[in-house]
């Protein structure tokens, strides 16, 4: 800490405390932007000289609320984000386990692959083999194809996670004469679930926002909320007031879920990028 | 210590779970495996048989083999693929640079700590989880040419106001630096856990020696971040080249003649969903996951040398 102070000169501290406080002023003006405008009535939007100064109303909250689909959209995307990342962490924390004790870590080269690969390639084929089976627009395509992110997604946090519990814990509690999977449950999972905290949240984040699966797996009845908000827009005039209401709605919740979960999201947001 | 007890109560299942237990390796590891290669490597293979025929319509049509047709025609077609190809490329190259440039130097302001570190690590979160289509929403309000707040501000400033996305030859740069502020905290948060890990020992040294600020970042920190720099870098590469929500959400796939933010992935899916032209598509994205396969595959080797 010491060292850290004096290599610091007071020219550098001015410099840092100015250039953040600008870059800060970047990151947040649009969401503050996003945030007034939903508080806005139209004419207000419309009006330069109300930029600040306006009679805040909720009306465009009432008004995105008040459609019954709205709500419908939401309970969808939280369906369907709930859905895919207790599925994804079925498979794959064990997986993860599985190729990160018995050394098949390099045969996990498909999970960059699937990292890699535009999702615009898998679509069509997605679209017909659903079609085919009868899955376009029900909850079942959509947790699927929610699932293919979130999978290799976990599998990844968690080879790192597990590579921090040592095996010789597990052989301890083996040679204490616990089976394999009482050692796994008793010991290393209580151990993982910080991990597993981690790749829930970011599974669940990626797939509240995906839009592009969505857009064309879902059917009226199972749209979420992006291709809901995504289909506001294309009339003569778009309703900005509720259309900036219906974007603070939807993104509200994974603004609370980085603020409560900050040291997980930043933990899977740099997961592998560092080691790798 | 368990032999005799486990084998009074043998039930039908002991066999199974005794061979699960065996081959634990195996059990575990292949749902998740088998799972994504049904999910990605046969649709692969599906598109590349679909890219040698003619399909187009309704798929249950039957269509022709017609080889390396679709390839061609679009390798020849100078009007849209070829600007995708020139677009995809330039918005990539731009944006990742300045994410990189702004995210290095902000990670190394934030490198220690100091009062605020954290206010601004969470700041940085917000267009990281914020959801893309409300952020292109966003964009486009905030660009909106006549109520716009970006129109305000040059007009703080007596800059005359801009089209920004709604006039074609500044819709891909304003676009770039949308992609600019979701994605440099990105870069920023790599870099910050790549800096955790580096000793102080030889910048004080080089401090000592005298060298100035800009030497000791250029040929000490550098050097040794350089694994962590071509892991963001690649990160952000496939990331930008794949850009769908943004440019899909703010100009679609523009219908009729405006095809300026036409990138490779949103020619890909006007060709899929809106014509469908499914053999043509197919080539398409190939030729797309091709190019996007060599980019991985240099900044990996780049990546692999760094490491030695």
């Amino acid at each position: 800490m010491k060292t850290a102070t004096s290599i610091e000169s007071r020219g550098f501290v001015r410099f840092r405390t100015v250039f953040l406080i600008v870059f800060g002023l970047i990151c947040l003006a649009p969401i503050a932007w996003m945030l007034l405008a939903s508080f806005k009535t139209n004419i207000d939007i419309y009006d330069p000289s109300s930029t600040f100064s306006f009679s805040p109303t909720l009306k465009n909250y009432v008004s995105v609320f008040a459609q019954a689909d709205f709500l419908q959209f939401f309970i969808n995307s939280l369906v369907i984000g709930v859905g895919s990342t207790a599925l994804s962490l079925l498979i794959g924390v064990p997986a993860a386990y599985s190729m990160q004790r018995f050394g098949m870590v390099k045969s996990s080269g498909m999970i960059l692959l699937s990292r890699v690969i535009p999702h615009v390639t898998l679509l069509v084929p997605w679209y017909f083999i659903f079609a085919s089976m009868r899955m376009v627009g029900g909850y079942s395509s959509l947790i699927i194809s929610h699932m293919f992110i979130a999978v290799p997604l976990i599998v990844w946090v968690m080879i790192g996670v597990f590579e921090g519990v040592p095996e010789e814990l597990e052989e301890a509690a083996r040679v204490d004469g616990l089976t394999h999977i009482g050692a796994f449950r008793r010991i290393v999972v209580p151990l993982v679930v910080p991990g597993i905290a981690t790749s829930s949240i970011l599974s669940f984040i990626f797939s509240w926002n995906n839009f592009v699966f969505a857009l064309v797996l879902s059917g009226n009845d199972t749209r979420t909320l992006p291709v809901a908000i995504f289909n506001f827009i294309g009339y003569a005039s778009i309703d900005w007031g509720a259309l900036m209401a219906a974007c603070v709605s939807i993104t509200a919740p994974m603004i609370v879920m980085a603020l409560l979960g900050q040291k997980y999201v930043v933990a899977g947001m740099t997961a592998g990028a560092v080691k790798g | 210590m368990s032999t005799a007890l486990t084998s009074r109560r043998r039930a039908p299942w002991q066999g199974f779970s005794d061979w699960a237990n065996r081959h634990r390796k195996w059990v575990l590891a292949t749902p998740a495996i088998v799972f994504v290669i049904a999910l990605m490597v046969l649709p692969l293979l599906y598109t590349v048989v679909l890219s040698f025929t003619d399909a187009e319509g309704s798929i249950q049509r039957a269509f022709d083999f017609v080889w390396f047709e679709n390839y061609l025609s679009i390798l020849s077609d100078t009007e849209r693929f070829w600007p995708a190809v020139w677009r995809t490329a330039i918005f990539t190259a731009v944006a990742v640079a300045l994410e990189m440039t702004i995210g290095t130097a902000v990670a190394l302001l934030l490198r220690r700590p100091f009062l605020g570190r954290g206010v601004i690590r969470v700041i940085m979160l917000l267009p990281l989880v914020a959801t893309p289509v409300a952020v292109a929403m966003m964009w486009l309000l905030i660009f909106e040419p006549t109520v716009g707040f970006a129109n305000q501000l040059l007009g703080w400033l007596g800059i005359p106001a801009q089209g920004w996305i709604s006039d074609p030859s500044t819709a891909l740069p304003t676009l770039m630096l949308v992609d600019v502020w979701q994605w440099t905290p990105m870069v920023i948060l790599i870099l910050l856990a790549g800096l955790v890990g580096l000793p102080e020992e030889q910048q004080e040294a080089a401090r000592i020696d005298g060298a100035s600020s800009w030497q000791r970042f250029w040929h000490v920190t550098l050097p040794m971040l350089k694994t962590t720099v071509i892991a963001a870098l690649l990160l952000r590469s496939i990331d930008a080249m794949k850009t769908f929500d943004l440019l899909y959400v703010t100009k679609g796939t523009g219908g009729g003649s405006a095809h300026e933010v036409e990138t490779l992935n949103i020619y890909a899916y006007a060709l899929s969903f809106d014509y469908n032209e499914y053999g043509m598509a197919a080539a398409l994205v190939l030729l797309y996951f091709l190019l996007i396969v060599i980019v991985l595959a240099v900044l990996t080797v780049r990546r692999k040398e760094a490491q030695r």
